[in-house]
């Protein structure tokens, strides 16, 4: 495997126009998800009197910060449903989008350490397999051969007893994914409003009219929070509330090497992720930082931590440099599942809880995002993903598959 | 690493701790009277602030009590610490809500 060259950097492919009084559809923040569910509004729904409104830079909050993985091999019904039919869009976006997004197939591993991680992971692969999605159990041999420089010695901590492995996963580029979504939108008509902050909601009833923003007010028909860890603010201001919490996610890449590394690995146990970026880069990632936090930085003993785990797994990691380290505001649901659907609020939708996985659901979710706006009720995909969840009880548990290894 | 003051202990670092999330949330009075939409609220929301936030620490690594903390979630700076007994001392109200209504 060799390194990628990638194209220049592309002159502008968006306009930046001021905000027109009046929307059809405001979609607040203009993120992978916003703009993906503004594009699916144009594409599906001939919707596209639409704005995207964000606070600072297009795509420049989690989305901007991730770490790019891209995988369905969650344990539910529910879930496997909106993750594979993401990762089925995955596999076309560049088509549809006509724009290169870099998505490589390179294959995700989920190590196992204990015998209860073992028995968890061939019950998540039995599962995927009835659900359609492409997994399967490996042990440390063949860990070992679909990732030669990892560790399965068995004199170390937490030794590898084998793992899931999805062939289909992969990483993409996600600066490409945001552009190839906002160079598509905007060519459909929808407006992208940057450095646009939403400081209140008209409200006329109960039932939401328009934004007030630090550029004035902008009426809408309706209103779609896209906001991740920030939902709970706009939440706030109309009223209602999310259950969500708001936790700092670091992530980091070293300076550039051969490519050494063929694919994703990841592990729960341990408490790290490693992939290797198509420049070069090692890319990793771990666990929240356990306090609520919107700073966009994190402490460094977790990233300590996780340095820790990445070169008892991968010892040739020992002399990489850090590069780079950084943090995202991530909105971490109880049940590791996402929120997505109408609110106590007419008009007003909310799409939020996707905590620290909601990269890889970009696809999926614009496109059920917008049709759960366009036609004031859920799509089939959303219908289980609703507030109501959390007063009926029937939560969709996904800490397994979830967890730190989102 | 955040440098947290145990109203114990003084001052010691992050990776003593443990973090014990929204503080004063008192179990229900009368958990046979509750509904569905109450339960709801007590076990699965919490505040989210982006600002000045009462929570729970556990000096874990040390004298191991657990303690209170004004903190701004943005800043990341303590402003308080006082005792699981005690009233939040700051006195700050809740933020007050955004929602406009139209010609009021």
């Amino acid at each position: 495997m060799s390194q990628r060259e990638l194209p220049q950097h592309p002159d502008f492919l968006w306009t930046n126009p001021d905000p027109k009084k009046s929307y059809d559809v405001v979609i607040v923040g203009g993120g992978g998800h916003g703009l993906a569910t503004a594009y699916n509004l144009a594409k599906h729904h001939g919707i596209t009197n639409v704005a995207v409104l964000d606070k600072g830079w297009l795509a420049g909050g989690n989305m901007a910060r991730n770490t790019t993985i891209i995988r369905s091999n969650y344990l539910w019904d529910e879930s496997a449903a909106i993750y594979e039919t993401s990762l089925k869009l995955w596999e076309t976006m560049e088509e549809d989008l006509g724009y290169d997004v870099f998505f490589s197939q390179r294959g995700v591993l989920n190590l196992a350490h204990t015998m209860q991680d073992e028995r968890d992971s061939v019950r998540r692969v039995e599962a995927n397999r009835l659900n359609g999605v492409d997994a399967e159990w490996v042990t440390p041999q063949q860990v070992k051969q679909l990732c030669p420089i990892i560790n399965i010695n068995d004199d170390i901590r937490y030794p590898v007893m084998g793992g899931t492995y999805q062939p289909r996963a992969g990483i993409a580029k996600h600066d490409w994914v945001a552009w190839a979504y906002a160079r598509r939108a905007n060519e459909m008509g929808v407006d992208l409003i940057q450095n646009c902050e939403v400081t209140g909601f008209v409200m006329d009833g109960g039932r939401v009219v328009g934004v007030e923003t630090n550029r004035g007010r902008i009426n809408a028909g309706k209103v779609a929070l896209a906001a991740a860890g920030y939902t709970s603010v706009l939440a706030d201001m109309a009223g209602f509330r999310v259950p969500i919490q708001s936790h700092p996610l670091q992530a980091l890449v070293s300076e550039l090497h051969e490519i050494v590394h063929p694919t994703v690995v990841m592990s729960n146990h341990v408490h790290v992720y490693v992939s290797q970026a198509h420049k070069g880069e090692l890319v990793m990632g771990a666990g929240v930082d356990a306090y609520n936090g919107y700073g966009q930085r994190g402490s460094f003993h977790v990233i300590e931590h996780q340095m820790a785990a990445a070169v008892e797994l991968f010892p040739i990691f020992a002399r990489a440099h850090l590069l780079r380290t950084w943090g995202g505001v991530v909105d971490v649901t109880l049940d590791a599942s996402p929120v997505m659907g109408l609110t106590p609020v007419d008009q007003m939708y909310v799409n939020c809880g996707w905590g620290t996985g909601g990269f890889k659901a970009v696809p999926a979710a614009g496109l059920a995002y917008a049709h759960t706006i366009a036609n004031d009720e859920p799509h089939p995909l959303n219908r289980a993903y609703g507030l109501d969840r959390f007063v009926t009880g029937a939560l969709i548990d996904e800490h397994g598959a979830a967890a730190v290894a989102h | 690493m955040m440098v947290i003051p145990c109203p114990f202990c003084g001052p010691r670092n992050e990776t003593e701790y443990s973090y014990g999330g929204q503080a004063h949330v008192a179990y229900p009075e009368n958990p046979d009277a509750l509904t569905d939409e109450e339960w709801a609220q007590f076990l699965f929301y919490r505040d989210n602030p982006r600002g000045s936030y009462a929570e729970r620490w556990q000096h874990s690594a040390g004298c191991r009590k657990w303690f209170n903390a004004v903190r701004n979630t943005h800043t990341y700076e303590i402003t308080h610490v006082y005792r699981l007994d005690q009233a939040r001392p700051d006195g700050l109200p809740k933020a007050p809500l955004a929602t406009k209504e139209v010609g009021a």
